[in-house]
């Protein structure tokens, strides 16, 4: 009886979200307060019920209820209790239920926080991602119950739940991902509603802001936790494979990117309110486009999630319905173009547009390349083809490459106009230290030259010192640097913290690709190779028995110039359950540098193939990636986006033409 | 007209869709098989259960049924056997098993640890009854009717979806005409 | 209006010049950067260029995977039942590769021989690739039209 109280949830938070769609949306255009008051209890009790489906998801999972062909297909009565919950997002329907109670998440999160926007915005806001919500809750309804039975032929046990996914990685990744994914339905919802009423303001940027920074920190954790995942697991070494699965969430996280700073230019300056706009609804197009490329298997035949094409056509249908029509509202609704600029040609709102453009290109880019595959099998008539890491890193490395540049002179310059002998002054010194360090620094240490290192090095600096150099400009005027420094605002410092994590991304990418040493060989027990300046010594292996698979685990003891470092333990695993053979690779991490062991196999001889890998500084594309969400989430926590909310209580008196001179 | 452009979005929204649709349709598994209500090839093979005893075409089920490529060396197969199971336990439809470029002992053990859905299993060491049924690998499952010809052929591991959606009304299509 | 119309001017032509060298990046990278894909029928035909970076696919033929003893070097067949291809490669194969299964590889075509550079283990060992399944279904379909070349027509309907 259940799975049933599911369904039935299932079914009522269908309707709530139908009637979330429709009636506040029209009690907001006629003015009726009793309908826009519909809105806040109605996606509460959307939350309730489709917290109520995953909640009995979950027991049926825990509860081992084949009946449930869901649970059926992903669980087995084997399987460890903390994998029976995460499979309720391991396949294809739970995803999207989870995807679905994300949003309702959201929903409940804009009801809290927007006790300040006036009721009639908040009704258009929440109805509009009710609107979504009825068409993920009608899709899975549809075409992907999760709590569909197989009866009366129910199985006895399930299959297993792939072994891949059966990772602490695993258990957290996804969450976050979809919650980033999902985070920018706000932000669409919010330009939505502002289309809709005609108040692109700078007051709907603000309210904007914070919401795309919780969404884009979130998804920037997503990604890293991704690239972690795929790093440890898949074991060659690799943290970014420019995959077809990894390709959305970093076309969403590009595009986010720019709507961040889009967001802020109309806040502050009042300018780029259709683009703005645009990017609002290209982030969440680009997420709904994540989910369909993952869920269609259109690119991703191999991939677990493959399924046929009935479920792909609906997706698509939806994203032609939601992302088509905010396109067409856009453009019977947007402002035109000011022919007045109201700045100069060189100004930070410039530099903010020419960022935006790069990463709107990237993202085309890399959209281009993920889907040319199946372009160039249509066209050519079934021929396939596949477009490897080669074409983005081209593509890729230069794009971000100017893109830094372009950082390091718009954090420094100034709104409306900025002279360029100013930025000259400013600057000329910190492009020249970092030339100079990123020449010296990777020759002293590795004694060698290399083009990549010093540039990559250079870039990093130009970033960083751009940071501390602007610090020291806005605290000139005060009495002393700490002074200064305690005048700046947190959403400054958010700001900059984001910027010191992308230059530690960029850091850490570009050595580890550059420095990263591997070889693969084959080493008797007592035999040992060098790698590096450090020397592998492979004692041998004994067997092992884990609670699910039997294991061979080998001895490596690792020295530096003769000295010990540690001693590090890969195994090579066989699934009991699934007899699926596993590589465990054993990692010693640090912060300059991680070796890695991957175990290949046995040979007659007793000998055994393995694969060494010296990755310095890969940590630090992880720990960039932390620094950025953390920027993201202080700027969230600005007091000033509090204050002025509770000062919009009074407000409508505040007309939408004034703009808050902030500090920064 | 200035406004015009702000259509653009649109216009390459749409673009990109028309696109993607088609390229659902482009997906390369869905290609037909050839041997599609083709009769069954000739073969004078040994089984996995029944020792020294030769079986050839004659002697498979004059009933529509399955017939299921399988290996003990193979993981999905593992994995749709519960289905199998519960379709012979629930007597829906005879199933004969065609070991696939197996070992004999191997083979008997795996059906030992997992259980057999299966009538008999023709031992394909070979693999050359696998080839004459343009067999890619296993798992593969064809429906066969009652005469022996082949109806549908379903390439991959069987879940509960493909089982019900392609299986049954496949195997339902075929009893339904022979029935007539 | 002059002066505007000025910066208007110069922004628009900063994006478009920055536009036009990113597609010209872009196609640039695509016609070097792919990797067509050949089945073994189509390199038995020779329609692959020595030294031309390709992908092939097919099934690991039972039986025919040999290891040397000293050293990473590994050999085996890859087939699609109408033609065999040799393929040799140093290094560590995947968890999921295995005799008789699909395997996609990375590499170029020397003497008849395929240098593989990389051999690729897919997430999961359930669906067949794509490609390999391609490869399959074009020599599957060849082998049935010269079958019927030579038995005069199509048997049974």
């Amino acid at each position: 009886m259940v799975p049933e109280l599911g369904q039935f949830s299932l079914i009522l938070a269908f309707c709530l979200a139908a009637v979330l769609g429709t009636i506040p949306l029209i009690g907001a255009s006629t003015g009726n307060r009793l309908w826009i008051g519909l809105a806040r209890p109605l996606a509460t009790g959307f939350f309730v019920f489709l917290t109520l489906c995953l909640l009995v998801l979950g027991y049926s999972f825990v509860t081992d209820d084949f009946s449930v062909m869901f649970v059926a297909q992903h669980s087995n009565s084997l399987l460890p209790l903390q994998y029976k919950i995460t499979a309720v997002w391991g396949g294809h329907e739970g995803s999207f239920l989870f995807w679905t109670w994300m949003l309702s998440g959201w929903m409940l999160a804009v009801c809290i926080f927007s006790k300040a926007m006036p009721d009639d915005f908040v009704a258009r806001v929440l109805s509009i991602m009710g609107l979504i919500g009825a068409g993920y809750t009608m899709f899975m309804i549809a075409t992907s119950n999760p709590f569909d039975r197989v009866l009366p032929m129910s199985p006895a046990d399930g299959a297993d739940l792939n072994s891949a996914l059966q990772d602490f990685g695993f258990i957290i990744h996804p969450p976050s991902l979809y919650m980033g994914y999902v985070g920018f339905s706000v932000v669409f919802a919010f330009a939505i509603a502002a289309l809709i009423s005609g108040r692109l303001d700078s007051a709907w940027a603000r309210w904007s802001r914070p919401w795309a920074n919780a969404a884009w920190a979130i998804l920037t954790i997503g990604i890293a936790l991704g690239s972690w995942w795929a790093y440890y697991e898949l074991g060659w070494g690799g943290w970014w494979a420019w995959d077809p699965v990894e390709n959305p969430p970093m076309i969403n996280w590009l595009i986010g990117t720019a709507l961040i700073h889009s967001l802020a230019v109309t806040e502050k300056r009042g300018v780029f309110k259709s683009w703005t706009v645009l990017l609002s609804i290209m982030a969440f197009a680009a997420s709904l486009l994540g989910t369909f490329i993952t869920r269609s298997g259109l690119l991703t035949s191999v991939h677990a999630f493959a399924s046929d094409p009935t479920r792909g056509i609906y997706i698509l249908g939806f994203l032609g319905f939601v992302i088509g029509g905010s396109l067409l509202l856009f453009a019977f609704r947007a402002p035109l173009m000011k022919s007045e600029f109201g700045f100069a040609a060189v100004s930070r709102e410039v530099f903010l547009l020419i960022n935006n453009i790069i990463l709107v290109v990237a993202s085309a880019a890399i959209l281009l390349g993920t889907l040319y595959p199946m372009v160039y099998q249509a066209v050519s008539g079934g021929e396939l083809i596949s477009v490897g890491p080669p074409y983005f890193n081209i593509v890729f490395v230069p794009l971000m490459s100017i893109l830094v540049i372009f950082l390091g002179l718009g954090s420094v310059s100034r709104w409306k106009k900025t002279s360029l002998a100013y930025l000259k002054k400013q600057l000329l010194v910190v492009a020249i230290a970092a030339l100079v360090l990123g020449l010296v620094l990777p020759l002293a240490l590795t004694l060698e030259f290399s083009f990549g290192a010093t540039f990559a090095t250079a870039l990093g600096l130009w970033v960083v010192l751009g940071i501390l150099q602007d610090i020291r400009l806005k605290s000139a005027n005060k009495p002393s640097l700490l002074a200064g420094m305690k005048s700046l605002a947190v959403s400054y410092y958010g700001m900059q913290i984001a910027h010191f994590g992308f230059a530690v991304i960029l850091l850490g990418s570009g050595l580890t690709s550059i420095y990263s040493i591997e070889k693969s060989v084959l080493l008797s027990p007592g035999q040992s190779v060098e790698l590096g300046q450090y020397e592998f010594l492979f004692e041998g292996t004994e067997h092992l028995s884990g609670p699910n698979f039997e294991a061979e685990r080998a001895t490596f003891q690792v020295l530096r110039d003769g000295a010990f470092v540690r001693e590090l333990h890969p195994e090579k695993r066989i699934y009991t359950a699934s007899r699926t053979p596993s590589t465990e690779m054993a990692i010693d991490a640090g912060f300059t540098r991680d070796l890695f062991i991957t175990l290949g196999e046995e040979r007659d001889s007793g000998a055994w193939s393995m694969s060494l890998y010296i990755k310095p500084f890969v940590r630090w594309v992880w720990l960039g990636a932390i620094l950025m969400a953390m920027g993201a989430i202080v700027a969230v926590t600005d007091k000033r986006y509090r204050r002025l909310k509770t000062k919009t209580l009074e407000r409508e008196a505040a007309s939408d033409k004034t703009m808050q001179p902030v500090s920064s | 007209m200035p406004r015009l452009k702000l259509f653009i979005p649109v216009i390459v929204f749409l673009a990109l869709a028309v696109m993607l649709w088609r390229g659902l349709y482009l997906d390369p598994r869905t290609l037909p098989s050839v041997l599609i209500d083709k009769p069954l090839p000739e073969f004078s093979l040994r089984t996995v259960e029944l020792g020294d005893r030769v079986l050839g075409k004659a002697d498979l089920p004059d009933e529509p049924f399955l017939l299921n490529i399988w290996g003990s060396y193979c993981l999905p197969c593992l994995q749709e056997n519960p289905i199998l199971m519960a379709a012979a336990r629930d007597d829906l439809v005879p199933i004969v098993g065609v070991n696939y470029k197996d070992k004999l002992n191997l083979a008997q053990l795996w059906l030992e640890d997992n259980g057999s859905p299966f009538e008999f299993s023709i031992l394909d060491e070979s693999g050359r009854l696998g080839i004459d049924l343009g067999v890619y690998g296993a798992p593969e499952t064809f429906v066969v009717d009652g005469n022996g010809v082949i109806r549908y052929k379903h390439i991959g591991v069987i879940d509960y979806e493909t089982w019900e959606d392609e299986i049954m009304p496949a195997i339902a299509a075929v009893k339904a005409e022979s029935r007539q | 209006m002059k002066p505007h119309r000025r910066k208007k001017l110069t922004i628009i032509a900063f994006i478009a010049t920055g536009l036009g060298v990113a597609i010209g990046l872009s196609l640039y990278a695509l016609s070097n950067a792919i990797d067509l894909f050949f089945t073994p029928s189509q390199i038995a035909a020779g329609e692959v260029n020595n030294g031309q970076r390709i992908r092939i696919g097919g099934m690991v033929k039972e039986g025919s995977v040999a290891k040397s003893q000293d050293s990473l070097h590994v050999e085996f067949i890859t087939t699609d039942y109408s033609h065999d291809l040799l393929v040799r490669y140093d290094g560590i194969l995947p968890d999921l590769f295995r005799e008789g299964q699909g395997v996609v590889a990375e590499g170029m075509v020397a003497n008849g021989v395929f240098e593989a550079s990389r051999v690729l283990a897919k997430h999961d060992e359930n669906y067949m690739s794509v490609e390999v399944k391609a490869a399959l279904d074009a020599a599957e379909r060849d082998r049935n039209l010269t079958e019927m070349a030579t038995e005069g027509g199509p048997s049974g309907s």
